[in-house]
């Protein structure tokens, strides 16, 4: 019944064993043990089972519409789950809630806050863990100036490009320093010529801040880059209760 | 070989060309012509009926014995009641809109985002009091905290306080319903990223779905804000003798002290408050209309008529971990369902309540003929209403629904496009325009000649068209805009000619809308109050007016069969309601919902 039925090498062949948990130890980073969620009847994500080791960036690959979003959603806290159980370093986040889970969701469109500046977009997640003023605002800057974006602090989200919004998108989620990072399709929504680009300098800046990843996506070329890729078959349709 | 230069028409055979153009729109001459009409016909009955007569009010106010003349606006402003009345005016409409705003999120959040048994009655009990006859609502609250009442002892029998309840009661489920049927079209996720990027479910609200919000919030909040600074039998019923708005103090001036310079003044004075709240809700709109745009949701008064899907989205409804406002918002759905269910039953209760316990005497009452001073009993009066209602409700949903397809269209044209907007804010302006405003314009236009409609049977029915068709027109645009233009293309398209598109495409998305519009029109009519108390005479009397006159009356008796003639009111206004409503609402209904919700 497992869903997540294949894995390839992708990047770093031989990689995976040193990463697979022996009986007996604790399993580092995150752990998804036969995760179930269902929307009525319907089951979005059946029996799903993977796990991301520290400061590896692992790539889900299906088709359109076989519950890749809702288990990201799910590992983020914002699909309660009918089954299964959700782990980080070993520990059940079940009784978690999203905003103490310390995960950061990049969305398909950005998502950005429409009422907030670009600055205080980014700034937005350090401003929730309780950072004064003078410090979110050089920390926030930082991670503009690293998407490329430096000087774009005052402007009007609604005025960004796809491209740039989703640079914005991504400085957001990494400024709070999240432990895990999950990308939701973080470039379907670009133009073909700016995806090989900007997934190029997610993954170094996913690399610079060492922080392991859960890259959501379609497109196999855009999961090339992953240093691991798990295929998540189409949808397990109605299951029975 | 195919012809790749395009090749003049009469190369094609001539009738299929023809037969193309006309599946596709209307003979251009054809639609010129129509739409001239549907568009004159409702120009010329606000010029006649509502530009002319508050023209000649304001004219009234300035106009001296030999030209312009300042000094009454001087002698009225001068006076420091004036500007008590204005004070008490705004200062009463800010409190309840602020009370209506802070509890539509709460509300809103457990109606329109959670899923429970239940849902729809809690909803359905909200949107009561907006269709109740105002004269029924200031009953319900002096039976409530007046004399005898089973809150008595608070002692807030008359004054600030049971007018803010009541203006509270009327709007606070008409506030909720604008900000529930908007949040249900927000996209949840940018609250989401909020609660993923640390903030806690409180916070997230605050920061990220307020603000979101905030359009119809303001344009919710000016439209209560506007129905408060307005409001005329709840201030008159339970402001008691001395307590007075601007509102009462026109009736007072006109019917009691006749000095009409003044009464013209304090109209004016009512128009300019008005006016300011009409251009912040309609700059709110304005901020609002990108957003709208994306996420296909209604606000404004558009919200009336129409459930919306949430674009699909199972998260909206499924109970999610990421919203947790739940025992605050609980609580003060609660408070809401009390405030606006306490009155009602104490109403029902006492209305049964006679010297040897209870009874149905009160009710057996209304057939006597001879109480309050009129010719004829309080159940005939009744009768008089619903046919009065009833040419005021037809009247109202010809017009409103000829409007609404002008207003729906989106003209090519610069100056076609300047000339809808202004069309489109005259015809709001009844909406601002106070009841008791329009009711005394016709009293000082419509008694000679050219048209001289003062012992006219058609005076009232005229009037009430006139309040009831901003609502018609509220009701019906949302839904004849949400029709995408390319279904109708894809009709025409398919073979369908003109009349048949229209039947096919837009008569069955509208026949809920029109039926609900339908409906309000004549709840509207059947209880307006400010402006037939102008215009009723003892052989015109309405309900509603005829209740008031019984509560003038002494007596313990005379205010139980005025209890009754409340309840009958109500049951009448109900009785409509609750037809449109469900007439509609069987299995299509839930067909329909899933396919907007497809559509967005």
């Amino acid at each position: 019944m497992s869903a997540v039925t294949r894995q390839d090498g992708a990047g770093q062949g031989g990689g995976d064993d040193a990463r697979l948990d022996g009986p007996g130890r604790l399993p580092r980073g995150l752990a998804v043990e036969a995760v179930t969620v269902r929307y009525g009847t319907a089951a979005a994500v059946a029996q799903a089972t993977l796990n991301v080791g520290p400061g590896e960036v692992v790539a889900l690959l299906g088709p359109s519409g076989c519950g890749k979003s809702t288990l990201l959603r799910a590992i983020s806290g914002l699909e309660p789950l009918a089954g299964g159980r959700i782990l980080w370093d070993g520990q059940d986040l079940a009784a978690v809630p999203v905003h103490k889970r310390g995960f950061g969701l990049m969305f398909q469109d950005g998502q950005l806050f429409p009422h907030l500046a670009v600055g205080p977009n980014v700034a937005y997640g350090l401003r929730m863990a309780g950072i004064g003023r003078a410090e979110r605002t050089a920390q926030a800057a930082e991670w503009l100036n690293l998407v490329g974006l430096s000087g774009y602090w005052d402007r009007d989200v609604a005025t960004l490009s796809g491209g740039q919004a989703q640079r914005v998108a991504l400085a957001r989620a990494l400024a709070p320093r999240p432990r895990l990072m999950l990308l939701d399709e973080p470039l379907s929504a670009l133009d073909t010529s700016l995806r090989a680009d900007l997934g190029a300098a997610v993954r170094s800046i996913l690399a610079a801040a060492d922080t392991p990843a859960l890259w959501v996506t379609h497109d196999p070329d855009e999961a090339a880059a992953a240093d691991r890729t798990l295929h998540l078959p189409a949808s397990p349709a109605h299951l029975p209760r | 070989m195919i012809e790749v230069a395009p090749s003049p028409s009469p190369a094609r055979p001539p009738g299929v060309h023809r037969q193309g153009v006309q599946a596709e729109t209307w003979q251009p001459w054809a639609r010129r012509a129509g739409m001239a009409l549907v568009a004159g016909l409702p120009v010329t009955f606000l010029a006649i009926f509502f530009v002319w007569p508050v023209a000649t009010l304001i004219l009234r106010g300035f106009a001296g014995t030999s030209g312009w003349d300042w000094s009454g606006f001087a002698e009225v402003l001068s006076k420091p009641r004036t500007w008590r009345l204005i004070g008490r005016t705004v200062g009463q409409a800010a409190s309840a809109t602020a009370i209506c705003v802070a509890a539509s999120v709460p509300i809103a959040a457990l109606l329109y985002r959670r899923s429970f048994r239940g849902r729809g009655l809690l909803r359905a009990l909200l949107t009561v009091p907006f269709a109740l006859p105002s004269v029924v609502v200031g009953l319900a609250f002096r039976a409530l905290l007046g004399a005898g009442g089973p809150l008595a002892f608070l002692g807030i029998e008359d004054g600030f306080w049971p007018v803010l309840m009541a203006l509270v009661f009327f709007n606070v489920g008409l506030m909720a319903r604008v900000v529930g049927l908007f949040w249900v079209g927000l996209d949840p996720r940018p609250e989401q990223a909020a609660r993923v990027l640390g903030a806690g479910p409180w916070r997230a609200l605050l920061t990220v779905t307020v603000p979101a919000l905030a359009p119809a919030l303001l344009a919710g909040g000016s439209l209560v804000f506007l129905f408060c600074a307005t409001a005329f039998a709840p201030v008159l019923i339970l402001g008691g003798a001395t307590y007075a708005t601007v509102e009462t103090e026109i009736y007072l001036q006109t019917a009691q002290l006749l000095d009409l310079r003044a009464a013209s003044v304090l109209s004016v004075i009512q128009m300019a408050v008005v006016a300011l709240a009409l251009w912040f809700s309609s700059a709110a709109r304005r901020r609002r209309e990108p957003v709208a745009k994306r996420s296909g949701a209604g606000s404004g008064l558009g919200g009336i008529g129409q459930e919306r899907g949430n674009g699909g989205r199972p998260t909206a409804l499924a109970p999610s971990p990421t919203f947790a406002v739940d025992w605050p918002s609980a609580l003060v759905t609660a408070l809401a369902v009390a405030l606006i269910g306490a009155p009602l039953a104490n109403l029902v209760y006492r209305s049964l309540l006679t010297g040897g316990g209870l009874s149905l005497d009160n009710y057996l009452a209304l057939g006597d003929p001879g109480r309050a001073g009129l010719p004829y009993s309080l159940a005939q009066a009744a009768e008089r209403s619903i046919v009065i209602a009833l040419l005021a409700g037809a009247i109202a949903l010809t017009l409103g629904m000829m409007v609404a397809v002008v207003l729906s269209r989106r003209p090519r044209a610069p100056w076609a496009r300047r000339a809808q907007g202004l069309f489109d804010s005259v015809l709001m302006a009844p909406l601002g325009v106070s009841a008791v405003t329009v009711g005394f314009g016709f009293l000082i236009t419509l008694n000679r000649a050219p048209l001289n409609l003062r012992t006219s049977f058609w005076l009232i029915p005229l009037a009430q068209a006139l309040v009831a068709l901003p609502l018609v027109v509220r009701t019906v645009l949302p839904a004849l805009r949400s029709i995408d233009p390319r279904q109708r293309q894809a009709a025409a398209v398919l073979g369908g000619p003109p009349w048949r598109v229209f039947w096919d495409v837009e008569a069955r998305t509208l026949r809920r809308p029109v039926a609900v519009a339908a409906a309000y029109a004549f709840a509207v009519s059947v209880g307006e109050f400010g402006a037939t108390s102008f215009l009723a005479r003892p052989d015109t009397t309405t309900l509603p007016v005829a209740i008031y006159k019984l509560l003038g009356r002494p007596g313990v008796d005379n205010f139980g069969v005025a209890l009754a003639g409340a309840v009958l009111l109500a049951a009448i206004t109900a009785l409509v309601m609750a037809l449109a409503e469900s007439r509609w609402d069987r299995s299509p209904g839930l067909a329909k919902r899933t396919r907007e919700g497809a559509r967005a």
